[in-house]
Formats: C-alpha cells, structure tokens, sequence
C-alpha cells in the first residue's frame, strides 16, 4: 500500500506556479528520489507533503486518508517526518536533549498537568534515545551544545530527532548540502544502515546524484513545478529530457 | 462639510508630527535593521532642552538650533555608534531589548541632569501659540499649529528635493533598498548610514519640538504614546515606503481628532478611544497585512542558532560546589524569612514584601521570554488586570480576598488567552509591539471604567482574612506573599523540567522543527500565555493587597516596559533570576528614596543601561557575576593544585 501519495498537486505564489499537478507515489518502506534544478519546486512539494504550506489544488493522501488540510503537527503525529534544507535545530539545546523532546512528543506526554505534578518530568537517559545516538554516531557529542557542532552533525541530529519518533514515512531535503565528499560518503552509509533496519520509507531530495544512487531505487525528476520523469534511477537519468533539465540543451 | 472640516484640521498638526517620526523611523529601520524604540526619548531630549533653553531667555532660533541641529543628531548618531551599530544581526530580543534600555534610560537621565519638575506650556517653535492667525471652517489657527503644519512641509519638502537631486540623497534611497548593494557599489555605506541617523534623529528633534506645545505640560509619556502612533503610521506603510509613511501620520491624526468630534463627548468612549486610536490602529494592521507580518520575519539566517545562554555558575564549579553553592541559598533564604519576621524594620518588611510581588510578575517574563522566547510588553497590564479583578470581587461581592487573589489570576489568564490568539500569528517584534498597544489600550480605555481600574481614583483592596486567621499585620502579609512566591516558583519550575518545558524550549529554537516533530505550536502558545498572565495576575493583586488602593497607573504600560528591562538585565533564563530581579527592584527604589528626589531618577537609568549589558551577558548581571567568582576561584584552585 502506498505511505503517501499526491494526485495533481499545484501551488502557485503570486504569478510563480511553484508546483504545476504533480503527483507521486511513495510505497511503503521505499526508498524516492527527487531531484531537479534549483526552483524547481521539490522543497515546496515538501512543504505541501507535511503541512508547511498547503496546496491550491490536488490531494494528499497517507495511507489512504485525506490530510489535505491537516496542520503540520498533526502530520507529524500520523508519521511524516522530516529533515530541512536549511538547520532547524533547537538552540541552546544537546543532540541527546533534541532526541528526548521529540520522543516525549511522540509519546504524546505534554500534558501541564503532568508536568505540575511531576509526573511530566524527563528522564535522564531514555533507552531509545540513547540507541539512536550511538546508531547515528551522535554518541561523543550528545551533550554538547547544538551551536558548537559541525554541520554534518546538526544533519545527523535532525535525522535523529525525526527517526526517534519512528515515522512512516521520512522526508529528507538535501541532507548531503554544506556536507564534504567524505561527510555525504558516511552519511549515506547511515542512511542506508536506518534503512536496514527500518520500514521507514523515505523520500529524498538531494542534488548530489551519488547518493541518491546508493540510496534509492527510483526517482522522480522535476523542472520548473512540472513532473517530466519519473522511475529506475539510471534510466531516468539518461533520458535525454532530464539532461537537458540539469545540463541546458546541448547542442 | 463644514463640521467635518473643523473637526479634522485640528488634526493636522498631530498628523505631521506623527509623519515626521514615522518617515524616521522606516528611514533607520530600513537602512540599519534596528527598530529604533528610543526614538520617542529622542524627541522628548529635545523637546526638554529646546523648553530648558527657551525658559532661561534664549531666542527660540537659538535654542532649535542646539535642541533640534545639534543635540538631537548626537544623540542619535552616539547610539547608533556606540550601541546599534554592534547588534545589527543581533537576535530580535536584544535589539528590543536595547533599545527599551535607552528608551527608559535617557528620559531619566534627562531629568536627572535638568531636573523633574512639572514643565507647564512648552514654548511654540516659531509663532506665539496664543495668537490667532486666521479661521478655516470656523477653527481658529493658532501660532503652534500653523508652525507645525509650515515647518513640516517645508522640511519634508526639502528632504524629498535633497533625495532625488543630490548624491548623498541618491545614496540614501539606494540604501533603505539594499545596505550591502551599496556597498558593492563601491561605496562607504557606513558614511552614508551615519547621515541617514542624523536626518533621522533631526526629524525626531524636530517632531519632538513641535509636539510640546500641542500639550499643556512636557511629559516624557506622551512621547511614547506618540512612538507607537509613529509605528502604527509607519507600519500603514509597511514599514518599506516613505510616502506612505508619511501620509499614514497625517491620516492617523486626522482620523483620531475626527473620532474626537463625532463621538458623544464626555463618554469613557470617546476620551478613551480618541488618544487609543493609534495603538488600535497598529494592532489591527499587524494581524491583517501578510506583508507587514511577513517582513519582522527576515532576521539573519542564523538567529536559529544565536550562542546558547552561557552554563550556570554551578555547572563551571563542579559538584562540590554547587552543594556549597546551593546550601548557600538556603541559608540566605532561610536568614532572609527569619529576619523579615523579627528585626528588620516594619518600613523595609513591607518593602521586601513588595519585592516578593513583583518577583511573582517577574516570574511570568522568565516563563513566557526566557523560556518560550515570546516577547510580551504588556505583563503589567495582567498584574493590573488581577488586582482590579481581586478589588471588584472584594467590594462588591464580598469575595474573600484570598479567593478574589486567585481569581485575579484566573481573569488574567483568560485575558492572556485572547492576547495569545493574535500572538500565535505573530512572532518577534510584531509580537512585541501588538502587546505593546495592547497594554496601552488597557492604560487608556479598558482600566478606566468604574468596573475595572476606576480611572485616576483606583480601586481598593483590603487584606485577605480567613476565620481567626489574620494577614493585616505587615508581617503575617509577608508569610503570606512569600509562600505565594514559593508556590508560584514551583509550578514554574515544574513547567521547566518537564515535557512542556522542554517543548517550549524547541519552539523558541525553531517553530518550524517544533511543529515538525508534532509540537501544537497553536495550544502551547495559548497555556504559556496563560500561565504567565495568570502569574502576573497574582502577583498584582497580592501587590494590590498589600498596598491597599491602587490605580492604573500602578500598571502602566511604561511599567511593563521597565519590569522586560529589569528582569532581562538581572536574569531571564532562571527562577532566581524572577527573584533577584524582583528584590533588587524594590530595594534599589527604596535606597534611592533616601536620596534628594532627584536621584530617584537613577533607578530607570541603572536599568536602562543595565539592558544593554543584555546583548553581552544574556544570563544576566546576577548570574554573570556569579560565574566570574566562581571562576576565580576555580582557577585560583586550579593553581593552587598545580604550585602544590
């Protein structure tokens, strides 16, 4: 069965048609791509995926049930989770510290009065936190402060704070950008190990094609807000209408 | 017609003085990108010393010259070198905050230097105020509102003739569109920013000059009153175009005089929603133009992740230390509760019983700035609105005091909960202004009626008794507000630890990830506001109680302004922080009475400066101290450890 699935979606801001009726599929515990030229529409595609913004038209299914107009958090409850493009990290906060706050949410314990009756009051070490850091490698600098950590691993801690929360379906923008060769090499090697061991499905925007190829099986190519190819990974990449998308037209 | 016409001409000369401050201040916002809240005190430094200089025989050319060319762009032009220049990429809280410092501060200091005593009919500009010139649709054109309406046009005339015909005027306009363009351009656009503060800070002077005279007394107040006009005006333009800026100010004074005319006279109504006007104004803007909420928004792409809070002072020491340190606390505490109930005199007991008060409406700063990172100017409006609340159950229902104190609280959550619902729209300054005109809505309308805050007579409140229990002493009071303290610490403290805490703490780092996790943004904006205006609320009938009558202006809004500055420079991440902040406030003001009536006017300036220490030591003086010791003596340790 499908996790998620689009049908026609359009966005337009102002006089921009962001996103032109697309649709896609993500099936379960599969891995997508999605790639495209800059402004092509692939962030905006994930805004109207998880709520951030939501469609003019189309609609959004996940498993089966409408969640058009849904807000972000509750997408977030059925299971959509997800990573940015640019850090959204929590400041002043630790890596493990990112992870407990969304595990608590997970859990659904954010009732005040719990908390006023020092019921709500966190644990120190929670057992699936702390696997998830060693899992991701976080495990050295789970207590340091977000703002001394590299990039690499503020990607890492935003992985880690949507996995903990074990989603149904993972939406990654561009995990491997401000990464070096050597950074995006072991990230990929993560991912691939989550996969493993998780029927997460994830969709995954990047614009470094290595990694999209050991990650995923199919892709989507999108150009100017319209779908123009979508499957095998290899195969959609030498069609000739998505080089000209990504290279210009060669002549 | 007619009657139209002499309604709104009057407000002309309110309409350019509110043009003039809104065109400088979209000029600074657009160019430096610090929303410059000392401009109200700006004008007003200049309107006192135009006055001063007018009063000791000066010729009025004279004393524009020193008040409004050369006083007024100095003072600016030291701000924005001296302060602005260092916290453009600042986070929105330290900019605010900043600016409030100075806001608060040079008024003081003003009339620290010139003294405060009252200043009845400030001197007209230019014609004698008295004087009638001609009539227009049956109003008598006095000195001052001809001079008003003159000078402005002619000054507007001449800067719009400078921008578009000289070079530095071009490179003004080329920088309100884009500073660093500018500099790309192969230009000093430090320079050309130097000289648009010192047009922006003449236009101050110059409004504030040409704004005294249209009130009977000079009042530092009435400034602020007219900075949030300016902002409602400047906001008209969204913040971006000069023009309409300007014609936003003319319209706003216009439309408020207009309102005067054609509303029953004599009502709450019409002599409260008059002067409301602007801040009504700014509040509805705010909320309706997507561009305008938009626009706060643009901060700089890492203030997602400003440096952390520096560690507490116990973290830095080590374990043994902070057993020693936290004992101490205990002790001082415990010395504290015993010396208030035996030898401390009853003068200062009620002093401190005032700090433990304000400690309680420190609280909810911590809970909803510190933690939540919200900006609220308005919580002295909830302490108000819990006082009121507590002395209208009391009087007239004949609800015990100590329910009425609760239920004090409960209004002021409810209150809070139709406060939180714009704010969940809005975030950072326009968060910060929208309460802002919320609290000077309650000063002016909704703490006037005889039901709420009784207008300048206040309201009364007697000490709570239960049965044979009895807290009228000063004493039994104080073990009153002091459980009331540790009560309210804890419940902060219990939000702290746990799972809401935590979420408040992710949604001040980023909203967007917050939500992303399945944090509902929407119900924990609402309970945080809630719990802080409930916070507030009894704290301000407990202070209420114990003072016996109050008044609005025991809740003004220029108190909320003073109560973000005070408990963010002594400390807003930590309950203590509430704390300290609360008991140096009635302390110092207490100390400082013993002192000619003068001086009392440190108070305000200590803060004020203290604020901007805000930028540098976001913990707080208190705690910054602290860790400073504490690192001495760890290091003293350290060498120690290694000489033996």
């Amino acid at each position: 069965m499908a996790v998620v699935e689009a049908c026609g979606i359009s966005k337009r801001f102002g006089g921009i048609v962001a996103l032109d009726d697309v649709s896609i599929v993500v099936e379960q515990g599969e891995a997508v791509g999605l790639v495209g030229p800059n402004g092509a529409g692939k962030t905006a595609l994930f805004d109207c995926l998880n709520g951030v913004r939501h469609c003019d038209s189309g609609e959004v299914r996940f498993e089966g049930r409408l969640i058009n107009r849904l807000p972000v958090y509750e997408r977030a409850r059925l299971g959509i989770g997800r990573t940015f493009q640019r850090l959204e990290l929590f400041a002043g906060m630790s890596p493990r510290e990112h992870l407990m706050v969304a595990e608590r949410v997970h859990r659904a314990d954010g009732r005040l009065w719990k908390d006023l009756i020092g019921r709500g009051r966190a644990r120190a070490t929670v057992a699936r936190v702390e696997e998830l850091l060693v899992e991701l490698g976080l495990e050295e600098v789970a207590d340091d402060p977000i703002e001394t950590l590299s990039q690499g691993h503020g990607r890492l801690v935003e992985l880690g704070r949507a996995l903990v929360q074990d989603p149904l379906l993972l939406l990654l923008d561009e995990p491997a950008s401000g990464l070096d060769t050597r950074e995006t090499a072991a990230f990929a090697t993560i991912l691939l190990e989550v996969r493993a061991r998780r029927t997460t499905a994830m969709l995954l925007v990047e614009h470094d094609l290595d990694l999209v190829r050991r990650v995923v099986e199919r892709i989507y190519v999108l150009d100017f807000g319209k779908l123009i190819a979508s499957g095998r990974v290899d195969e959609v990449l030498a069609e000739p209408v998505v080089r000209r998308a990504y290279l210009g037209d060669v002549t | 017609m007619t009657q139209f016409l002499s309604y709104a001409i009057p407000g002309l000369p309110y309409g350019c003085v509110f043009a003039l401050m809104a065109v400088g201040l979209v000029l600074t916002y657009q160019t430096s990108g610090v929303f410059n809240l000392a401009y109200g005190a700006q004008a007003y430094a200049s309107a006192l010393i135009f006055y001063v200089c007018v009063n000791a025989g000066w010729p009025s050319w004279a004393a524009f010259l020193v008040a409004v060319v050369v006083v007024a762009p100095l003072l600016g032009l030291a701000m924005d070198r001296f302060l602005y220049r260092f916290i453009r990429s600042a986070p929105v809280l330290v900019k605010l905050v900043s600016a409030l410092g100075m806001l608060i501060a040079i008024p003081s200091a003003l009339q620290l230097i010139f003294g405060n005593q009252q200043r009845l009919a400030p001197p007209s500009l230019w014609l004698p105020p008295s004087s009638v010139y001609f009539h227009v649709a049956g109003d008598a054109i006095n000195g001052t509102e001809l001079s008003t309406v003159v000078v402005t046009l002619a000054v507007v005339l001449l800067a719009s003739l400078m921008s578009h015909f000289t070079q530095i005027g071009l490179r003004m306009r080329a920088m309100a569109e884009s500073p660093r363009m500018v500099q790309l351009a192969g230009i000093n656009s430090e320079l050309v920013g130097i000289a648009i503060w010192v047009l922006s800070s003449f236009l101050a002077g110059l409004a504030g000059v040409l704004l005294a005279p249209l009130f009977a007394d000079l009042q530092a107040l009435n400034f602020t009153d007219l900075l949030v006009a300016a902002i409602a005006a400047a906001a008209l333009g969204s913040l971006t175009s000069l023009p309409l800026a300007f014609w936003g100010g003319i319209g706003l004074g216009v439309v408020q005089e207009l309102l005067g005319g054609y509303l029953p006279s004599g009502s709450v109504l019409s002599s409260g929603l008059r002067p409301a006007l602007p801040f009504a104004v700014l509040i509805v803007l705010l909320l309706t133009l997507p561009g305008l909420r938009e626009r706060w928004f643009h901060d700089d792409p890492l203030a997602g992740c400003d440096p952390p809070p520096p560690p507490m002072a116990t973290t830095i020491g080590g374990h043994g230390l902070e057993g020693f340190l936290r004992a101490g606390s205990w002790t001082v505490l415990a010395v504290f509760f015993v010396s208030c109930l035996t030898w401390v005199p009853g003068n200062w007991t009620f002093t401190l019983t005032q700090g433990l008060a304000y400690s309680i409406v420190f609280l909810s700063i911590v809970l909803l700035t510190g933690m939540s990172g919200q900006i609220s100017l308005c919580q002295a409006s909830f302490a108000g609105i819990g006082a009121f609340t507590c002395a209208q159950l009391a009087t007239h229902f004949g609800v015990s005091v100590l329910v009425g104190i609760v239920a004090g609280g409960a209004v002021a959550a409810l209150v809070g909960v139709v406060v939180a619902l714009p704010a969940l729209r809005l975030g950072g300054l326009a968060l910060a202004l929208a309460t802002l005109a919320f609290g000077l809505l309650a000063d002016n309308v909704g703490f006037q009626f005889a039901w709420s805050g009784n207008g300048d007579t206040g309201v009364s409140i007697p000490r709570p008794q239960i049965g044979s229990l009895n807290f009228t002493s000063g004493k039994a009071f104080f073990v009153l507000a002091f459980v009331a303290l540790v009560v309210c610490s804890v419940v902060v403290l219990a939000i702290r630890k746990g799972t809401t805490g935590r979420e408040l703490a992710a949604m001040r780092g980023s909203e967007l990830a917050a939500a992303s996790i399945g944090t509902n943004l929407v119900k924990l904006k609402i309970t945080v506001f809630a719990v802080a205006a409930a916070l507030a609320g009894v704290g301000g009938a407990l202070y209420g109680s114990l003072q016996g009558t109050v008044s609005p202006d025991d809740f003004n809004s220029l108190l909320s302004l003073v109560f973000m500055v005070v408990v963010v420079t002594t400390g807003v991440y930590t309950v203590e922080g509430a704390i300290q902040a609360g008991m140096a406030y009635v302390i110092l003001y207490q100390v400082l009475d013993y002192l000619p009536s003068q001086w009392r006017n440190l108070f305000p300036i200590l803060f004020g400066l203290g604020a901007i220490t805000y930028a540098l030591h976001p913990e707080g003086v208190v705690e910054w101290q602290r860790r400073r010791v504490i690192e001495l003596v760890v290091d003293r340790r350290k060498h120690r450890e290694a000489v033996g």
